[in-house]
């Protein structure tokens, strides 16, 4: 029987999920023997080559590539989790959800912002190679179908561990409670 | 239907009251700096000033001995009081289902034109207030504004063209045009009979021990008119039993379920009759003040109602020494409200009478046992009130003939939406939903909403229900929606934004739970519901029901009945063949950065 | 007063009449979920999150003084269903956002959360306009995260003293609102006392940072209610 593979991506992330992941210690030489990755920034494949089994989003969607890439691992993966605060609530990205209009924001960050010293031309980023920015940050789960939801920032790396193998053995998730942590 | 958002609007143009503040001294000496009288105190500054200004808060806390802070809590609840200016002319126009059946929109739509404001704002030059307001109990003469207290009926283009026109010449309220409110009394049953001499049938009860007084109404089966149907005698008994330092009858007369007129009607047509029944209750439970809670969507009948008032005292049948008994003393006072549909609630409208934020109490205690200021009060609504006279003067048997074994005597119905003649119908119990739509000429019915937002919507293989504490109940609200309608966005949407607007706010299921629910709702209007929306909507029932209040607990009543009654059109619209429909626009969240980064979106190619 | 007898989960206890259910069943040992409810100051029943079946009705225990032969379920299987919900409500309604927030690990809302396992909430995030309130010198307070349980409010010194906190507007938009003027010379003591009223990070002390790290803190351990729980204590 071939092995279940695995697909990772940090939308409006940090890594931090991703580094958490990589906290199971030597727990990852077992994830190796389970599972194969595919598309994922730990064995650094860009784009899918085949059909994935589990698709891992950290981060939320705060731009229009961050959407692409979310829908892309939608069709690619038959389930999709969401980890850590970010991807389950927008997270810290968010916090601009309930501040400030995105116009604001931009105006803020490129044109009024004491720290701006060298834009005369009051430039806010517009290269057609950029991703555009959407009005809020939004909880994967309101773009496509979730499946499962890991909380934590970053989720503990037990969580993720317990989750994973539960999904790949088809196991029930055992979920104690030191391992369900929002912070 | 206005956005909710904007019937309290900021004036960042206007922030200081346009009046002397500071000259509040005769109000607050009219109420001794009492605290428990900030209402009236609040109102009269509003009525004053056309706002209660930050500096009026200040002046106000200072005299109760309260923080500011305290008084903008009762004063930010109510919605016809305002801290910042609502403009010489402050113009509410109804936002009910039923004003928006009788072409409400249209109305508003040339309120805007000729002011030259949006509504929830105030014109330039401060003259003219435009805000939206919760049903004003005119749903018999829709579209219907309230302008400085008075009441405009049945408002066509042409005669708001003259309103406006009359308010920007600075025309007295009374010269704009004609106002005009209805009765529009359309079936006469024993209680609107004029058949009662008042002074007999309170002489009659002070002919008897209070005891049995409350024994003659068990005997009628009278119970509670305000929907909940609660005994009246029961509630008597325990109140006059119950110990304290002063017993008060209250009259709620707070009639805020959209779609009920009948106590308006009452109070205009049948005043008497009513404060003969606040004695008889004072008599039955000890108690020697009466209160009269009105909501502030009348308070054009003030005077009248003083006069009336006034005149009983005259002839005795108030004041000391009450029809010539000796020791008898009862009088009665009017409490308004402020503008706040859950001050019908009776122990919220007890907090609002106390000057407080109109919030249901925590029970027990009962308001029996400590109501106002703490002290045994009966609650009565304005029906049942004027049904104790009556079986006062006609004897609990007389009463006991009418309606059905459990529910007893008549009831006034207040009928309006898609009928011929709307009006106010007073039937024994047990009517049928057909009898009623037959007596008011509804043709090509769809559903009929019985007992309000808060009732029941009712499909027509169930019009052969009768109207009865048993079977249908309702407080007195049918409204008659034709199959021209769209039920779940001209009706259900509006009750759940009624709800959403008149929450208190404490609790929260109905805080937060009313406006998911009114999520899900707009997402299956929208086409994009699932089956799983419908089987959310149901299980969060059980969350609302355990709401402190009726408020709270039947705030999804709307979304619930219809789900219930009318599942086909729900059912109909949601997505059959998916479990999930994403409601992101990626074109429409990219507009504002794109705009503001001076950019083109490219929604083609490698984004998409 | 002579005891009464109620009965809660199908276990007969004796009571003193009069008593609040919600204390009754913490004395022997059962735990009934709270939020707006802290010892000692007068309960209000707002939060709904101890909703127990009462002779068959839904009603708060922290307001339902206990009567003799009452019948009370506090953990059946919808109950707890309401509670999760009401807990999923409010991180809905406000912006909770927990990493970023000093009383993470002692919050009693998040507590709740983790005793009922919410991955996430079943509603969409309002993401509401909020503002904090920082005029104060000692206190800020944080609107995102007030769960409008009136605590504050009800802890009251004296009741006849004018109002420090108090609700501001009303349904969603209602706000906590702090007289800046009477709280103008708030001591560190008073600081200190706000903040530990509320159940969340809503009310927090100036120039105070993190005493205790995550993995330390009072929740992250242990679930709430467990003290309750692990005591044991039958009368």
């Amino acid at each position: 029987m071939s092995k279940p593979i695995v697909a990772t991506t940090s939308l409006a992330g940090c890594f931090g999920c991703h580094m958490s992941l990589l906290d199971i210690d030597e727990r990852i030489l077992d994830l190796i023997e389970l599972v194969e990755f595919n598309k994922s920034p730990i064995d650094d494949i860009k784009t899918f080559t085949k059909q994935c089994d589990i698709g891992i989003i950290e981060g939320g969607c705060c731009n229009s590539e961050n959407v692409h890439v979310l829908k892309e691992f939608r069709k690619n993966c038959k389930i999709l989790v969401s980890v850590g605060e970010c991807a389950i609530m927008g997270g810290l990205p968010a916090m601009r959800n309930n501040n400030a209009p995105i116009s604001e924001c931009l105006e803020e960050a490129y044109l009024n912002c004491v720290s701006v010293q060298a834009n005369d031309e009051k430039i806010i980023p517009n290269d057609e190679e950029l991703p555009m920015i959407l009005d809020r940050v939004y909880p994967c789960h309101e773009i496509v179908k979730i499946d499962y939801f890991l909380p934590g920032c970053a989720p503990r790396a037990d969580l993720i561990w317990n989750a994973l193998v539960a999904l790949v053995t088809g196991n029930e998730m055992d979920l104690p409670y030191e391992v369900i942590k929002f912070d | 239907m206005g956005d909710t958002q904007t019937r309290k609007s900021e004036f960042s143009n206007h922030e200081k009251c346009s009046c002397n503040c500071n000259d509040l001294s005769a109000i607050l000496a009219r109420y001794d700096n009492d605290p428990t009288r900030l209402m009236d105190i609040l109102i009269e500054v509003q009525t004053q000033c056309g706002c209660v200004s930050d500096e009026a808060v200040k002046v106000i806390a200072k005299a109760i001995n309260y923080s500011s802070v305290d008084v903008e809590q009762t004063l930010s609840f109510y919605h016809f009081l305002s801290q910042t200016p609502t403009g010489k002319y402050a113009v509410y126009l109804n936002d009910s289902a039923v004003a928006e059946m009788m072409g409400r929109e249209e109305i508003a739509k040339t309120f805007e034109k000729e002011v030259g404001c949006k509504f929830g704002t105030v014109s330039e030059d401060g003259k003219i207030g435009l805000f939206n307001t919760s049903c004003i109990g005119m749903n018999d003469q829709e579209p219907s504004a309230i302008i400085n207290q008075r009441v405009f009926t049945k408002l066509t283009k042409a005669k708001v063209a003259k309103i406006v026109n009359g308010m920007k010449n600075n025309l007295d309220i009374e010269d704009l045009i004609g106002t005009e409110v209805q009765s529009n009394i359309l079936k006469q049953g024993p209680i609107l009979t004029k058949d009662t001499e008042i002074g007999e049938a309170i002489k009659k009860a002070i002919s008897m021990r209070p005891e049995d007084v409350i024994e003659e109404i068990r005997q009628s089966n009278l119970r509670g008119r305000g929907g909940a149907g609660f005994p009246t005698a029961m509630k008597w008994r325990f109140c006059r039993e119950a110990v304290g330092e002063k017993h008060y009858v209250f009259c709620n007369a707070d009639e805020g379920e959209p779609g009920t007129f009948k106590d308006r009607v009452i109070l205009t047509e049948r005043p008497q009759l009513l404060f003969a029944g606040m004695t008889i209750a004072g008599y039955a439970i000890g108690s020697d003040e009466g209160i009269l809670y009105l909501r502030y969507e009348y308070k054009y009948m003030e005077e009248y109602l003083e006069e009336i008032l006034s005149n009983m005292r005259k002839e005795g049948l108030l004041g000391n020494d009450v029809v010539g008994e000796k020791g008898f003393n009862f009088d009665i006072r009017i409490q308004f409200g402020g503008g706040a549909y859950i001050c019908g609630e009776e122990s919220a409208l007890l907090e609002s009478a106390e000057g407080k934020r109109g919030e249901p109490r925590d029970r027990p205690p009962f308001p029996v046992v400590k109501g106002y200021l703490q002290q045994p009060t009966a609650v009565n609504n304005v029906e049942t009130l004027c049904s104790v006279a009556k079986i006062m003067h006609k004897g609990a048997k007389w009463y006991r003939s009418l309606g059905t074994f459990d529910s007893t005597g008549s009831k006034l119905i207040s009928v309006s939406g898609d009928c011929e003649k709307p009006g106010v119908y007073e039937i024994e119990w047990g009517f049928s939903v057909n009898d009623v739509l037959k007596m008011v000429g509804a043709k090509d019915v769809q559903a009929v909403q019985v007992g309000g937002p808060s009732g029941n919507c009712v499909a027509p293989n169930e019009f052969e229900r009768k109207l009865a504490y048993e079977d249908l109940s309702t407080g007195g609200s049918l409204i008659v929606i034709g199959k021209k309608r769209d039920l779940l966005k001209d009706i259900v949407l509006n009750f759940t934004e009624f709800f959403i607007e008149e929450s208190c706010g404490s609790c929260v299921p109905c805080r937060a739970m009313t406006s998911q629910y009114k999520n899900k709702l707009e997402k299956i209007i929208r086409g994009n519901g699932v089956a799983e929306d419908i089987d959310q909507m149901l299980a969060w029932e059980n969350v609302m029901i355990s709401n402190r209040c009726g408020l709270g607990q039947t705030a999804a009543n709307p979304i619930l009945s219809t789900i219930k009654n009318f599942r086909e059109l729900y059912e109909k619209k949601i997505n059959k063949d998916t479990n999930f429909v994403s409601e992101f626009n990626l074109d429409a969240a990219v507009q504002e950065s794109c705009k503001t980064a001076n950019r083109i979106p490219n929604l083609g190619g490698a984004h998409e | 007063m002579s005891k009464i007898l109620i009965n809660i989960n199908g276990k007969d206890y004796s009571a003193e009449p009069g008593k609040m259910v919600l204390d009754i069943a913490k004395e022997v040992g059962i735990y009934i979920p709270t939020l707006c409810h802290y010892e000692g100051i007068k309960p209000q029943g707002s939060c709904r999150i101890c909703t127990c079946k009462i002779d068959g009705r839904n009603m708060t225990v922290c307001t339902t003084p206990a009567t003799h032969r009452m019948v009370i379920e506090t953990n059946t299987e919808e109950l707890e269903k309401i509670r999760a919900t009401i807990v999923e409500l409010l991180f809905a309604e406000g912006n909770h956002f927990c990493p970023a927030c000093e009383r993470s690990g002692n919050c009693e809302l998040q507590a709740l959360a983790y005793r009922y396992k919410m991955m996430v909430p079943q509603f969409p995030y309002i993401f509401p306009a909020k503002d904090i309130d920082a005029k104060n010198p000692k206190i800020m307070i944080d609107h995102n995260r007030c769960i409008l349980c009136k605590r504050c409010i009800r802890r009251k010194q004296e009741p006849e003293n004018p109002s420090w906190f108090v609700f501001k507007d009303r349904g969603n938009k209602v706000q906590i609102n702090l007289d800046h003027e009477l709280t103008a010379d708030f001591d560190d003591e008073l600081a200190q006392k706000a903040m530990d009223t509320c159940p969340v990070g809503a009310i927090i002390r100036k120039e105070k940072g993190f005493d205790v790290p995550i993995g330390s803190r009072k929740y992250d351990k242990n679930p709430i209610g467990s003290d309750i729980e692990n005591q044991g204590v039958t009368l």
